[in-house]
């Protein structure tokens, strides 16, 4: 029983590897479907572009993460891998996602620089979130994405660039972070802890 | 808001950080990985390592150094210097960097950058440009600020961002080493024109400077080594400083 790294032939996998190793976790980097299907807890980081995700579909990993969703695996989409959580991305028209929530990836307004580089802070919704349990409204982590998603009623922790978007959602297993909380600091290994000990 | 980003950076050779005067002059300053680490936990928001020397016999010790200092680092990480093909850039990502810096490279083979993009992203993709004033307009130089590239900066910026460049790293070659201040001028130029984020790099030697650079130079990032290798100013220092001049840095940290 292990954290499964989803790796679907891109992005840097051995970043997240390396964090889950710094704060002792279990965790294994596999493209197996039948991997994921016996991991205790799964994770799909995700760099680069909407279109990748697609290949999710080929190698049977959608069917396997969708039925450990459904059994309540928790699970925790990073960047490109939060943005596969919803409907679609208008960076890859066509290329569907895993459509666990309503509603489209959209690109900044041209009023700002895009990609959205840099640390930027959270804006914590009221509730309780446990994923960012012990991390308070205005901490800084670290962004680099094109696309965004809208705000939502998962939405627990939100961020402005051009607007207000999506930062963190929630809801029972679920988990998503547009950021990159292996490249977060302490403040990114305090929420990668706290997904590993749910 | 989005904050301004303070860059160590660490010029490399033969797997140890150097530093020198308009790229001359090399003084050993110490070991990577831990300068890398030391430097992340007193507050910088990036980490650059800069190959310097960039020889065939010596990049089997940049990978080795790359995964070193990859180990232990929880803040972005860029490695620079003699990546010519997608497969050194591979080699790179796969030691542990998040970020890669073409520049030579980009100008010899410019469709480079589009292919490291397409297959690692463009966030990934950072293209590199030493400049240096002549007249009333600044050039491109590559091989270390030794050879002309006939380029005109603002229009190679564009052109690297078309090709799907991810972040722009400007030398100012006439300012690197002289703790002079950052080149304004030339970043503001370059920032204006293109889209996507500018790193203003030479010339840093006070708090400032990092400040001129941000508010008159529009930069998105600044970046400095020695600076920090010597304890010239500590990073928190700079911060607090940026911070009193209503500047917007990731604090704490």
């Amino acid at each position: 029983m292990t954290i499964a790294i989803i790796d679907y032939g891109v992005g840097n996998l051995a970043s997240v590897k390396k964090a889950m190793d710094h704060i002792d976790a279990d965790s294994t980097i596999t493209s197996d479907p039948k991997v994921v299907s016996h991991a205790e807890k799964i994770v799909l980081p995700g760099v680069g572009h909407f279109s990748a995700t697609s290949s999710l579909d080929r190698s049977g990993l959608r069917d396997a993460v969708s039925e450990s969703i459904k059994r309540g695996v928790p699970f925790l989409g990073i960047c490109v891998g939060m943005q596969w959580m919803i409907d679609s991305s208008q960076e890859a028209s066509g290329v569907r996602g895993l459509g666990l929530w309503p509603g489209e990836c959209e690109r900044f307004p041209a009023s700002v620089k895009s990609p959205h580089v840099g640390w930027n802070q959270l804006e914590l919704r009221n509730g309780s979130s446990r994923l960012l349990r012990e991390i308070s409204s205005g901490s800084f982590v670290y962004f680099t994405h094109s696309f965004r998603l809208p705000l939502l009623k998962t939405t627990v922790a939100e961020c402005e660039y051009g607007g207000r978007f999506s930062a963190v959602v929630e809801q029972d297993n679920l988990f998503g972070v547009q950021f990159h909380p292996e490249k977060s600091g302490p403040i990114g290994l305090q929420l990668l802890r706290n997904f590993c000990s749910l | 808001m989005l904050t301004k980003r303070i860059i160590a950076c660490l010029d490399v050779d033969g797997g140890r950080v150097v530093k020198g005067i308009r790229f001359l002059n090399l003084r050993d300053a110490g070991d990577p990985a831990e300068l890398a680490t030391a430097h992340s936990s007193s507050g910088a928001d990036e980490i650059v390592l800069l190959d310097i020397s960039a020889t065939h016999e010596k990049r089997a010790t940049l990978l080795d150094t790359v995964r070193r200092t990859a180990r232990e680092l929880f803040v972005p990480f860029t490695v620079g210097g003699g990546i010519r093909t997608l497969e050194d850039a591979s080699a790179i990502f796969d030691s542990g960097a998040d970020k890669i810096s073409l520049n030579s490279a980009a100008i010899s083979t410019p469709e480079l950058i589009g292919e490291i993009a397409q297959r690692f992203g463009s966030q990934a993709v950072i293209v590199a440009i030493d400049a240096k004033r002549t007249d009333d307009k600044f050039h491109a130089f590559v091989h270390g600020g030794r050879k002309p590239t006939g380029k005109d900066v603002v229009e190679w910026a564009k052109e690297a961002e078309k090709r799907g460049a991810g972040e722009i790293l400007l030398t100012s070659m006439d300012r690197d080493g002289t703790g002079k201040g950052f080149d304004c001028e030339l970043t503001k130029a370059v920032s204006e024109a293109v889209r996507i984020p500018v790193i203003a790099s030479g010339g840093a030697g006070s708090a400032q400077h990092f400040a001129e650079v941000f508010d008159e130079g529009h930069a998105d990032a600044a970046l400095a080594a020695s600076i920090f290798h010597f304890g010239l100013s500590s990073l928190s220092e700079l911060k607090q400083h940026l911070r009193s001049a209503a500047i917007s840095v990731r604090w704490p940290c």
